[in-house]
């Protein structure tokens, strides 16, 4: 198979403008003769579904939670980008198109990151318009901000609750066209498995979460847009119920995975206190703007520190090393996310960590609040320091806080072409979910926008093209494909009801985390990987021996559901090491020890890496099979990053 | 870990929305004060689970406190003893060593119990539905500074927004009734240049629903605004009220 990116010709600012006019469109008194299934109810799943049922298309929508609200863009903090340039500082389209494509060090597509760029702008419109009330000036005009380390504000927020304001928005939405019969909405309903009938994805297996029926719905295409995969490393800042399952069963029907290895880890995280821990807290990255990190500078001092021999205060200056400024001078505690994530692990790895774990470094505020005043300090970061206090009953005014870095976002996702289709026919994946705009890293406040961008203004185009090509012939789960994937669900959920061994399967996941966080986490190398690999193949054969799952199918089960969604990282963890020893490179968010430049470094290498990979299942006992889809850059000019 | 705590618990637990339901004590020992209220509940149903007993049930989703998922009714007050946080925010050095802590579900009639501790709480979205919402299609959108909002709007229109649609104010009010969580979508919108084509009509069919959803009146008690984890203001009921009335003594013609 060919991976085809389906990219539009001609000049990059005129591609998507030509490319819709080129789709095909479906005659308004048709739009009703098809169903769409969407899964998932985050901002990409709420926004395809409102828009896609305005159309006049039969929507269902199916979302894990009790309430489509519920789902997890809900948490995001910052804000979302657009290229309005209402502050007259020089932003545009390009501009927003330049940065995603750097910051993402290379490895997105030019194409889809410019039509990225060009529809921001409407989706602020939009959502002002559903009355999201964003943050404004006196003057009653939208406030902007400058957001992770951006030379222009061009970033809109809403308090720090922008994740749930634009989604409260989308869910509005998705509740009018509730209201009005176009969309049909199934909560606390889980897919298991994706239909594949004719070559074509025609429906899903679900199941209900109350009652355990397992059901097979049917539509003319299926959008996932169910979210990241950071919950393979066991703690994330993700909610607890994320998962890979809806991709990944996709995957073994046979959608290719793109770039699996591509993590972002967020360098600010209230630091893990024990084994008992079930997620980690996100602090805004706005914290570095004023807070300077460090770590005493010698072994003997943190330990004495750790073990309460001796206090912060009793730290003199001279004896506290502000690595990041150190090595780093004229970007200091302003380096990207990744640099100033892998830097902490090291320190923390040298012994010089912090706190009762040693896994934490300070991020200290004495100097901001002795310049600034605790007054301009408190109005800036009043909420995240009480938020600190609550969680960890320190005082970040008198003391200063602890921080380590925690996993926050997959870049990697379902590989999709510019239609946002996956290798199967009638398959389409957005947010998230699929890999396509935010390359080896991801930007701030760009997810949000991402989510949107998808949902509101891609698919509507898109999936009109595919369904006016099928033709509105009906459809319905008598397919034999329906009757086998509903019986290998339920066969699968059968087995694991049959696992009474005696290890639970959350031990399995942090297992599994442990093991992600130390091998593939970071800063990954050949031996690592190697062992990694080794080590979650050896997990998950005793999952299948030796794990416990309780209860029955006929009602709600917390064990059941973990037991799928852990099977299911236990596979893909081993797909993102593959990934990850394959590329041989450092870029963005993955870090390759072998190639690092003589500072330390990340290092790319563009002659040989600067393709998506895109991986395809060949069953279980068999390698996957690596497709490269080849970056051609026409616009940007690819440079290496340098923060010293 | 020296600091440790051993708590008892009494648990609420209900096989289903037909069982009569019990509670049930279960020792919870060598428990961290850094754990927060959730991770003590997933420590006791990992130790439950080794003795193949079935965990106990409750929702739960983000664990930072905003998707409103998680609820719990913590001795006798929603999302427990402190203040402005959900029960996933609250942390187990809010007890004490030896403490016995009583934990039930939502307790309402429009909030059935599904099982043990989480409830069906589909109700507030059926609300949603019959009107919290702006009819703008996507696409097609003036300018977003087309319209200028005075900042006192937004941020109060804001402040409404916050909701999380948890259903703490139910569980708190005597008369478990809705009018915090309704009155916060209505003022929001209403607050709004956006809201206001269907602001009357908004605040007739979210009451309308509210009611058809078995909830009780509200009778000025005040509880929800303080069990609020988001410190939702009662000034929204009044809000409400005054669209609501002022939509039943006018025609529509006369006061759009």
């Amino acid at each position: 198979m060919v991976l085809d990116s389906k990219i539009p010709e001609g000049p990059l600012a005129e591609k998507w403008s030509k490319h819709k006019f080129n789709l095909k469109l479906v005659n308004p008194a048709n739009k009703r003769k098809y169903t769409v299934i969407v899964v998932g109810t985050g901002l990409a799943g709420a926004s395809a579904a409102a828009s896609l049922a305005e159309l006049g298309y039969n929507v269902k929508a199916f979302c894990y939670q009790d309430s489509a609200r519920r789902a997890h863009s809900i948490a995001a903090q910052g804000g979302i980008n657009a290229a309005k340039n209402y502050r007259n500082d020089g932003d545009s389209v390009y501009r927003l198109f330049y940065d995603t494509v750097k910051g993402g060090d290379y490895r997105a597509r030019e194409a889809n990151v410019h039509r990225l760029a060009e529809v921001s702008v409407d989706i602020i419109d939009q959502c002002v318009a559903q009355g999201v009330p964003f943050a404004r000036e006196y003057g009653g005009l939208l406030d902007n901000r400058s957001f992770g380390g951006a030379q222009v504000s061009r970033t809109f927020y809403a308090r720090g609750q922008t994740g749930q304001q634009l989604l409260l928005g989308a869910y509005s939405a998705l509740n009018r066209q509730i209201h009005e019969g176009k969309v049909k909405m199934y909560n606390r309903h889980e897919m298991l498995d994706l239909v594949v009938a004719d070559g074509k994805a025609q429906g899903i297996v679900t199941r209900n979460l109350l009652t355990g029926e397992v059901e097979t719905f049917a539509g003319h295409a299926v959008l996932l847009c169910t979210g990241g995969y950071g919950n393979v490393f066991y703690l994330s800042t993700n909610a607890m119920g994320c998962n890979t399952t809806a991709i990944w069963r996709s995957y073994k029907k046979g959608a290719f995975f793109g770039n699996p290895c591509f993590t972002q880890i967020h360098p600010t995280c209230i630091p893990v206190t024990g084994d008992h821990q079930s997620k980690l807290t996100l602090m805004s990255e706005s914290l570095r703007n004023d807070g300077r990190v460090w770590v005493p500078k010698t072994r003997e001092m943190a330990e004495r520190l750790r073990k309460g021999e001796i206090k912060v205060s009793d730290i003199k200056e001279e004896d506290r090393d502000y690595f990041l400024e150190r090595k780093y001078p004229s970007f200091g505690n302003l380096v990207p996310r990744d640099v100033a994530s892998r830097n902490a692990k090291e320190a923390a790895d040298d012994g010089r960590g912090v706190g009762a774990s040693g896994k934490a470094v300070f991020l200290d505020f004495a100097e901001s609040i002795q310049r600034l005043g605790r007054a301009a300090v408190e109005a800036k970061y009043g909420n995240l320091f009480d938020m600190y206090y609550q969680i960890t009953d320190e005082n970040p005014y008198e003391m200063p806080m602890r921080i380590y870095p925690a996993v926050h976002y997959t870049m990697g996702g379902l590989w999709v072409d510019y239609n946002l289709m996956t290798t199967i026919p009638g398959l389409y994946c957005l947010g998230e979910a699929n890999f396509s705009d935010h390359g080896a890293n991801r930007l701030g406040a760009s997810a949000l926008m991402q989510g949107l961008a998808d949902g509101y203004f891609v698919i509507p185009y898109t999936v009109g093209d595919y369904l006016a090509t099928i033709g509105p012939k009906p459809v319905d789960n008598s397919h034999p494909a329906f009757a086998q994937a509903k019986k290998d669900t339920q066969d699968r959920i059968n087995k694991f009801l049959s696992m009474k061994g005696t290890k639970t399967v959350d031990e399995y996941h942090r297992d599994l985390g442990h093991i992600m966080w130390e091998y593939c986490g970071m800063a990954r190398n050949e031996a690592g990987l190697a062992k990694a690999k080794q080590m979650i193949r050896e997990l998950r054969e005793d999952f299948w021996k030796n794990a416990i799952v309780l209860g029955e199918n006929e009602e709600m089960n917390m064990s059941l559901e973990k037991a799928g969604r852990v099977a299911d990282f236990l596979e893909l963890a081993e797909l993102m090491v593959d990934d990850a020893r394959e590329r041989k490179e450092s870029c963005g968010g993955h870090f390759r020890e072998e190639s690092q430049t003589e500072e330390g470094e990340a290092k790319r290498d563009d002659e040989n890496f600067a393709y998506v990979s895109a991986w395809e299942y060949k069953g279980d006992d068999a390698a996957a099979e690596l497709h490269k889809e080849q970056l051609i850059f026409e616009n940007v000019k690819l440079t290496q990053r340098s923060y010293k | 870990m020296s600091g440790n705590m051993n708590l008892t618990l009494n648990v609420w637990r209900q096989k289903n929305v037909a069982d009569k339901g019990r509670f049930v004590t279960y020792k919870a020992d060598d428990i961290s004060p850094d754990m927060s209220f959730l991770e003590m509940l997933d420590v006791v149903n990992e130790r439950l689970v080794k003795k193949g007993e079935d965990p106990i049930h409750f929702d739960h989703d983000c664990r930072e406190g905003i998707c409103g998922m998680c609820s719990l009714y913590i001795n006798g007050r929603p999302h427990g003893p402190k203040r402005g946080i959900t029960t996933c925010q609250l942390h187990m050095r809010s007890f004490h060593d030896g403490e016995t802590i009583t934990i039930e579900p939502w307790r309402a009639e429009a909030f059935p119990v599904i099982k043990d501790l989480a409830t069906d709480r589909t109700a507030f979205d059926r609300i949603q539905e019959a009107g919290g919402f702006v009819s703008v299609n996507t696409g097609g959108i003036p300018d977003a500074n087309e319209i200028p909002i005075p900042k006192v709007i937004a941020d109060e229109a804001f402040n409404s927004a916050t909701c999380i649609q948890c259903g703490a104010c139910v569980a708190a009010c005597k008369n478990a009734s809705a009018a915090l969580f309704v009155s916060a979508k209505i003022s929001q919108l209403a607050l709004l240049p956006q809201g206001q084509p269907e602001r009357y009509r908004r605040v007739q069919a979210m009451v309308a629903q509210m009611d058809a959803e078995g909830f009780g009146s509200c009778t000025n008690t005040g509880a929800c605004e303080i069990e609020c984890p988001k410190g939702i203001s009662l000034t929204n009921i009044n809000r409400m009220r005054r669209d609501y009335f002022t939509a039943k003594f006018f025609k529509e013609e006369e006061i759009n």
